[in-house]
C-alpha cells in the first residue's frame, strides 16, 4: 500500500486536494453536489477527456501536441462535407471517417516530427497553423448547420427526473469518453506497445539500443492522438449540433494544462490515467465551482493557473524524505 | 570444466579490422574471451576498446575479419538483436536504462520489445525478475522506480537486465566509474559469482587496481593495435599503465617537505551537523594536501563548506591568517578559493556549450572590453593560453567540449577555475572516468601548479593516487579526521588497510 501511494504521489495529492475542493464546494453552493450538476459536469467534460488520453499517450512518448484540437475542427469539417457529400451517413461511418481522417493527421505530425528530426512542439505549433489556416481558408469561417440527423440526435445513456422536475442526463459522449479512457488504459499500461512508448519517452537512446523501433513508436503516439481527436471531434459536433470552424481553437492549452496537473511529466516516461482524469476533472470542477459561485471567469484563468506552478513546484519534493530526515536529526 | 580444459572460448576473434573516415580505429585486432572468464580490455580513451565491442555486437560490421566465432560458432555477420540473442549484453557506462520505469521492468524491458502487440504480465515479470536478482544475491524493491535507486544499484538492475536475457557473454564499459570503493568492492563480488555460474566477462576500467584484482588475463589495445595478451599473475599497475600508453609512467611517492612555506588556509574544529564534526586543517602554500576515507565520511561536504556551498555549524576558517567566511561560491572565489567538483559531466561543464565558452565561464566579468561587452581577443587569448599551458587535445575552440574525451574534459574543468588565479585549489576525485595516461598529465599539472605555490586540496579515494601525489595525507572517517600521514612512512597496503578495515 505505502509503495502504491509512493509511486503515485502526485495523483494522491491531486486526489485529496480534489477531494477537499468538493467538500467546500458542497457547502459553499447548494447546486454544486447534485445529480443535475454531476451529470453535467460529466457531459461538458466528456471531450476534453478524449483529448487528454490522446495528449498523454504524445506526452509520455516524450512528445507534445499543440495541434490537437485544431484537428478536431478541421476532421469535423471534412467529415461533415464527405458524409453529406454521400447522403448522410451513420454513427459507424462517421466513426470510421473521423477516426481515420484524426490518424492521417496525427501521422503526419509524426511524420515530420520523425523524418526531419524536428521536436514536437514546432512541429505542431507549425501544424496547428496549417491546419487552421486551411480550415478557414476553405470554411470561409461559415458554419455548417444541415447536419445528418443521425449526428445531432441527442442521446441519452442515463436519465433521471428529480423531484423538482429537473433532469439530470448524461449523453452518448460520455460512453464514448469512457471507451476512449479504457481503450488508452488498455494500450499504455497492459500492452508492450504501450511500454514501449514509456521506455521511448523515458529514455530515447536507451530504448533504441534495445531494438525499439523509434519511427514506429511516433506513429502509435501521434496516431492515436489524432484517433482521439477525430473522436473528439465527432462527438462535440454531437453536442453541440453545428460545425464551428474556430470553436475549439484555444482548447488544447486548457487540456495540455489538465494533463500536466495530473502528473504527466512533460519530456515523457511519466503519467497515468488516473492522474489524467483527476486533471481534468479538477479543471471542469474548478471552473464549475467558481460559475456557481458566481466569481469572475477571469479568475478561472489565474487559478488554474496558480494550481499548475503550485503543482509542478511541489512535485519534486518527496514527503517521505523531509520525514525521514526529520527523524535522523532527532 | 574437466572435459574440455580452458579452450572453450566464448568469443573468438582474428585480425579484425575497421576504419572510420581515415582513422583506423582497429587494425588487425585478435581478442579471445574464454568461457566463464573474467578478461579485462584495456586501453585509453580512443584506443579502440569501444570499436571492439561495437564490432562483437553488431552496432559496427567489421571492414575485414578472418574470423568471428561466438560460443564455437563462425559468424559471418550480426545485429545488434542476434548478438542479444545468442547471449552477448552489453552494459554501456550509461547504463541505457529507464529512470522513471520500474525496476522490474527495467530487468524484464527487452521481453516487450517488438511490435506483434501483446499483453504485459506483471505478475510473471516481477517473480522473474526477483529470481534474476536472487541468483546476484541483491534485494531491491522492484516496484520501485529506477531514479530512487542509488548509481550502484541501478549497475545491478542492468547486470540483472543482461542475465534476463541469459547473456553468457556481458561486456561491462566502466561499470564502477561512479561507484566508492565499497560499492564497487560488491560489484566485483557479482563479477565473480557470475564468473563461477560460467559467464564470461569483459571489464572495461580505467582503474588499473580492481582490473588486476578482478580479470585473469587483460588484453591491451594502442591506438587500434593489439599490444598483447597478458595474465594477471605478476603483472603490476605501473607495467600495464606503460604497456596501455607505450610511456613509462612514474609512479612514486613524492612528498616533499615545505617548513617554510606560509601556511594559506585553516580551519579549526569545522563542524556541519551530520556531515562532518571538529575538523582541523591546515594547508601551506605550495602544498599538495590529501584527503581521503570512504565515501560518506564527509569529504565532499567539507569542501562544499570551504567554497561557501553550505555554512558549517561550528568552527572558523582563515585565509592566509583573516577570518574567512564565504557567503557563497562567488565569495568563495573571489578570496582566491577554486573547486574541480566530483560530478564533471553534471556539475562541472556545460556539455553542450564550446570549449572556449567552457574555458572563460568562471571569469566572464574580467574579459569585458571598454564597452561593457565580453571582448573576443581576450576570451580567445585567455582560451589559447591554457590549452597551450594545460596540453588540451583539441580541434577547434569553437567545438563542444562534449567531442573532448574524458582527460581532456578534466583538463578543461581545471583550465576553467586556473583562470580564476586561486590560492587554494581543491580537487574532488579528479580523475573519475579519466584513463591512465590523462591522468598522469593531470598529475603532472598539479605538481608544477604546486611547485609555483598553489595550495592544493586533493580529495579522492583511490588511496594509490592521493600516496603518489600528495605531501601529507588525512584520513577522514565518520566525519572526522583520524589520522594524519606521511606518505614516505607508509605503504599503499597499510593504508588500504586502515581506510577500509
Amino acid at each position: 500500500m505505502r509503495d502504491t501511494l509512493r509511486s503515485y504521489t502526485i495523483e494522491t495529492r491531486l486526489a485529496v486536494v480534489l477531494a477537499v475542493l468538493c467538500v467546500v464546494l458542497s457547502i459553499s453552493a447548494p447546486q454544486f453536489a447534485t445529480l443535475p450538476n454531476a451529470t453535467s459536469l460529466l457531459n461538458n467534460s466528456a471531450v476534453n477527456l478524449i483529448w487528454a488520453v490522446g495528449l498523454l499517450v504524445v506526452l509520455v512518448a516524450g512528445g507534445i501536441d499543440i495541434s490537437f484540437a485544431v484537428a478536431s475542427s478541421v476532421v469535423q469539417y471534412v467529415a461533415a462535407k464527405m458524409l453529406i457529400g454521400i447522403g448522410g451517413g451513420n454513427w459507424l461511418l462517421g466513426f470510421l471517417f473521423c477516426g481515420s481522417l484524426g490518424i492521417l493527421l496525427g501521422l503526419l505530425n509524426a511524420w515530420l516530427i520523425h523524418g526531419f528530426r524536428i521536436i514536437s512542439i514546432v512541429v505542431t505549433i507549425a501544424t496547428f497553423n496549417a491546419f487552421f489556416g486551411l480550415l478557414m481558408f476553405f470554411s470561409g469561417g461559415r458554419n455548417i448547420y444541415n447536419l445528418p440527423d443521425w449526428w445531432t440526435a441527442r442521446i441519452f445513456i442515463f436519465e433521471h427526473e428529480n423531484a423538482q422536475g429537473i433532469w439530470s442526463e448524461l449523453t452518448l459522449s460520455v460512453a464514448v469518453m469512457v471507451g476512449c479512457v479504457v481503450a488508452t488504459w488498455v494500450l499504455i499500461r497492459r500492452t508492450n506497445i504501450g511500454r514501449q512508448l514509456y521506455a521511448f519517452g523515458d529514455n530515447p537512446e536507451g530504448a533504441r539500443r534495445a531494438g525499439v523501433n523509434i519511427a514506429v513508436m511516433q506513429g502509435v503516439a501521434f496516431g492515436w492522438m489524432g484517433l482521439m481527436a477525430g473522436i473528439a471531434g465527432l462527438m462535440q459536433v454531437n453536442i453541440v449540433k453545428e460545425v464551428v470552424p474556430n470553436a475549439l481553437y484555444g482548447r488544447e492549452l486548457d487540456v495540455l494544462a489538465a494533463v500536466v496537473l495530473g502528473g504527466a511529466r512533460l519530456g515523457g516516461g511519466k503519467g497515468t490515467i488516473l492522474g489524467c482524469i483527476l486533471g481534468v476533472m479538477f479543471v471542469a470542477i474548478t471552473q464549475n465551482g467558481l460559475n456557481l459561485l458566481g466569481v469572475s471567469p477571469f479568475a478561472f484563468q489565474m487559478i488554474i493557473g496558480a494550481a499548475i506552478l503550485v503543482a509542478i513546484s511541489t512535485s519534486n519534493i518527496d514527503l517521505s524524505q523531509f520525514f525521514r530526515s526529520k527523524e535522523a536529526r532527532s | 570444466m574437466t572435459t574440455a580444459p580452458a579452450e572453450r572460448f566464448a568469443l573468438r576473434l582474428h585480425k579484425v579490422s575497421k576504419a572510420f573516415g581515415g582513422v583506423q580505429a582497429l587494425n588487425e585486432v585478435d581478442f579471445e574471451v574464454r568461457a566463464g572468464e573474467v578478461h579485462c580490455l584495456a586501453g585509453e580513451n580512443g584506443c579502440g576498446k569501444s570499436t571492439l565491442i561495437k564490432t562483437v555486437t553488431g552496432v559496427h560490421q567489421p571492414e575485414s575479419a578472418e574470423l568471428i566465432e561466438l560460443f564455437g560458432e563462425k559468424i559471418e555477420r550480426i545485429n545488434p538483436v542476434q548478438a542479444r540473442e545468442k547471449g552477448v549484453s552489453v552494459i554501456w557506462q550509461d547504463l541505457a536504462l529507464f529512470p522513471h520505469m520500474s525496476v522490474a521492468e527495467n530487468i524484464a524491458f527487452d521481453d516487450l520489445v517488438g511490435l506483434r502487440p501483446r499483453s504485459v504480465r506483471y505478475r510473471e515479470m516481477i517473480t522473474r525478475a526477483g529470481e534474476v536478482l536472487d541468483r546476484l544475491g541483491v534485494r531491491i524493491a522492484l516496484s520501485a522506480p529506477l531514479n530512487d535507486l542509488p548509481i550502484a544499484q541501478r549497475q545491478v538492475v542492468a547486470i540483472a537486465r543482461a542475465l534476463m536475457n541469459d547473456a553468457k557473454l556481458i561486456f561491462m564499459d566502466e561499470p564502477t566509474a561512479s561507484l566508492t570503493q565499497s560499492e564497487t568492492d560488491r560489484l566485483l563480488d557479482i563479477v565473480r559469482k557470475l564468473s563461477a555460474d560460467g559467464v564470461a566477462i569483459v571489464f572495461v576500467s580505467h582503474r588499473l587496481a580492481e582490473v588486476l584484482e578482478i580479470a585473469e588475463r587483460v588484453t591491451v589495445v594502442r591506438d587500434g593495435n593489439l599490444v598483447g595478451v597478458y595474465p594477471t599473475d605478476g603483472m603490476t599497475q605501473a607495467r600495464l599503465g606503460e604497456l596501455m600508453t607505450g610511456h613509462h609512467i612514474e609512479n612514486d611517492v613524492a612528498a616533499r617537505d615545505l617548513p617554510d612555506a606560509p601556511v594559506v588556509f585553516e580551519t579549526r574544529g569545522l563542524s556541519r551537523h551530520g556531515e562532518f564534526e571538529d575538523v582541523s586543517l591546515t594547508i601551506k602554500a605550495g602544498e599538495v594536501l590529501g584527503l581521503t576515507g570512504l565515501i560518506g565520511a564527509g569529504r565532499t561536504e567539507l569542501a562544499h563548506v570551504m567554497m561557501g556551498m553550505r555554512k558549517a555549524d561550528a568552527g572558523t576558517m582563515l585565509l592566509n591568517g583573516a577570518d574567512y567566511h564565504p557567503g557563497s561560491i562567488r565569495h568563495a572565489i573571489r578570496k582566491g578559493l577554486a573547486y574541480v567538483s566530483e560530478d564533471r559531466l553534471a556539475l562541472g561543464l556545460l556539455q553542450k556549450q564550446s570549449i572556449e565558452d567552457n574555458t572563460v565561464i568562471s571569469v566572464l566579468g574580467k574579459l569585458t572590453a571598454a564597452t561593457g561587452l565580453i571582448s573576443d581577443t581576450r576570451k580567445a587569448e585567455l582560451v589559447r593560453h591554457w590549452i597551450r599551458e594545460l596540453g588540451v587535445k583539441i580541434g577547434q575552440p569553437s567545438d563542444a567540449i562534449s567531442t573532448l574525451s574524458g582527460g581532456n574534459q578534466q583538463k578543461v574543468v581545471l583550465a576553467k577555475w586556473l583562470a580564476t588565479k586561486p590560492r587554494l585549489l581543491i580537487l574532488d576525485s579528479p580523475t573519475v572516468g579519466v584513463d591512465v595516461g590523462a591522468r598522469a598529465g593531470i598529475f603532472r599539472i598539479v605538481r608544477e601548479l604546486a611547485e609555483e605555490g598553489l595550495a592544493i586540496l586533493l580529495i579522492s579515494d583511490e588511496v594509490t593516487e592521493v600516496m603518489h601525489n600528495s605531501d601529507r595525507i588525512l584520513h577522514m572517517a565518520d566525519g572526522r579526521i583520524v589520522q594524519n600521514y606521511d606518505p614516505r612512512t607508509i605503504s599503499v597496503p597499510q593504508l588500504e588497510e586502515r581506510i577500509y578495515a
